[in-house]
């Protein structure tokens, strides 16, 4: 994994919005080419902007960003990036915005310079990847929270991206709709940085765990032996838990 | 909610009628009604809006309500118009004289206003809001315009839910609203509110249009094909307006 040159490195990042004390202090992060890298950390620590920096949104006041291999500097640079490379927004509210389901997903394909034919190929594969063959002419508005997560996943990937950034992918899904998105996450043989406050989901997800602390990536490594207490209905019967449900 | 088309009955019934033969079709059919000013051609258009109305097979009870909202309002132009231009006295009431030159104002009026409304109701209400606005862009009007107008439609829900949100919080912490400066004042910050979370929100949606590569131009989907339907429908509303223009000018 280290031997190989990795898709997404950062080094020595510095970001603070303006009037905040600064929330990246000399960053770095790297994205292997074959890993799936979780960061759990606390809410306001930076791990969006982290995501927002990678795909050039925001501009970081120091440090290097390399992607691909190539360090990105201006706008320019990261319109490859933005091709190649695809984020799955925390609010799918933010990411669909036409009238219809399959317009969304092949707004993507079609900014890609695909044709019309090709664009809704492709939107329709990425669907159908997901499960939401029928949902194709459904409005966009009206989807329920999880279905609306669910497009919003098919419309970054119908851009067949090369790797994937997701923030918080579980937040507001339930429980099936959370084991479909695992299962789908874990059938993508891409590179994938997951934020995200679920550390079951990011524990039977990832290769290794990262969190931010001052500023900084700092790896998690090894496990603490712990124990739960929780309560349920039957609980004091034998029973068994599912590692993901 | 947005107003979904209640009255596209006629859809599925009446096969596809391309959206731009649509939109021509009322845009013509509006414009030409407007300038009409005899008796015979003015009813010859309502009898055409009333025929288009069949033809698209419109549900009848939305379209009785909408009808009668603006009849509503027409009625008004009943009370004012005949007592207020000068002309022929038809009536007298005291010292109020009404005039056959405003009863005829008023006729006329009700009349346009009733073929227009079906006509709209017939041609444009059953068009899905996306198809619409993409017809409207092979038309003519320009892109920014159209993607303005999809956008406002596709965000207009949110907004309302945003509003309906703040409104909620406010009245769950005891707020009634009432002819004073504190009412005032909480509306301003609900609007204010509003207003800065929509600048926030178009700030987020358009950071996701850049990651899906968006570089300023916008594809459509849509596909439009003027099929025999469509052009004999096209002919049939020519038709139609000029056999109004012959009542109106000829003889």
């Amino acid at each position: 994994m280290a031997a190989q040159e990795p898709i997404v490195a950062l080094r020595g990042i510095r970001f603070g919005y303006p009037g905040a004390e600064p929330i990246l202090a000399g960053l770095d992060f790297a994205l292997g080419p074959a890993e799936r890298v979780g960061i759990l950390a606390p809410n306001g620590s930076g791990k969006t902007t982290l995501f927002l920096l990678i795909m050039g949104l925001l501009r970081p006041q120091g440090g290097e960003i390399l992607v691909f291999g190539k360090p990105r500097r201006v706008e320019a640079d990261f319109l490859e990036v933005r091709r190649r490379i695809g984020l799955v927004f925390q609010d799918p509210e933010d990411q669909l915005f036409c009238p219809t389901v399959i317009e969304d997903v092949a707004f993507g394909p079609l900014n890609l310079g695909r044709s019309r034919k090709e664009a809704v190929a492709a939107a329709r594969r990425a669907l159908a990847a997901l499960g939401l063959e029928a949902f194709e002419d459904r409005i966009g508005f009206q989807l329920s929270g999880g279905e609306k997560r669910l497009v919003s996943l098919a419309a970054v990937l119908a851009m067949e991206p090369e790797a994937l950034l997701l923030d918080e992918p579980e937040n507001g899904l339930d429980s099936r709709t959370r084991l479909r998105l695992v299962e789908v996450l874990e059938g993508l043989a891409i590179p994938q940085a997951i934020i995200s406050h679920d550390i079951d989901l990011l524990t039977a997800l990832c290769d290794r765990l990262l969190t931010l602390e001052a500023g900084r990536i700092r790896e998690v490594d090894g496990e603490a032996l712990h124990r739960h207490v929780h309560a349920h209905r039957l609980g004091d019967r034998p029973h068994r838990h599912s590692p993901t449900g | 909610m947005l107003p979904e088309p209640a009255v596209a009955a006629g859809k599925a019934t009446r096969g596809w009628i391309d959206p731009r033969v649509r939109l021509a079709a009322a845009l013509v059919y509006s414009g030409a009604t407007a300038v009409w000013q005899k008796p015979e051609s003015i009813a010859a258009a309502l009898g055409f809006a009333l025929g288009l109305a069949v033809f698209f097979r419109l549900a009848p009870g939305p379209v009785l309500r909408r009808l009668f909202a603006v009849n509503g309002l027409l009625a008004l132009l009943w009370l004012i118009l005949p007592f207020s231009l000068p002309g022929e006295t038809l009536l007298q009431l005291g010292p109020l004289a009404a005039s056959r030159e405003g009863l005829l104002l008023a006729l006329r009026i009700t009349l346009k206003s009733n073929a227009l409304l079906l006509a709209l109701l017939a041609l444009v209400a059953p068009l899905p809001f996306p198809s619409a606005g993409h017809a409207l862009h092979r038309l003519g009007v320009p892109g920014k315009f159209v993607q303005l107008l999809l956008l406002t439609w596709r965000y207009l829900a949110l907004l309302e839910q945003e509003f309906g949100r703040l409104r909620r919080a406010a009245a769950l912490r005891g707020f009634r609203p009432r002819t004073d400066l504190h009412t005032y004042r909480t509306f301003a910050w609900l609007l204010g509110m509003l207003l800065v979370r929509a600048v926030d929100r178009a700030e987020r949606v358009r950071r996701a249009m850049l990651c899906r590569g968006f570089q300023g131009v916008f594809f459509s989907l849509q596909e439009f094909r003027l099929n025999g339907r469509s052009l004999g429908f096209a002919a049939a509303v020519a038709a139609a307006v000029a056999a109004c223009a012959v009542l109106e000018f000829g003889g």
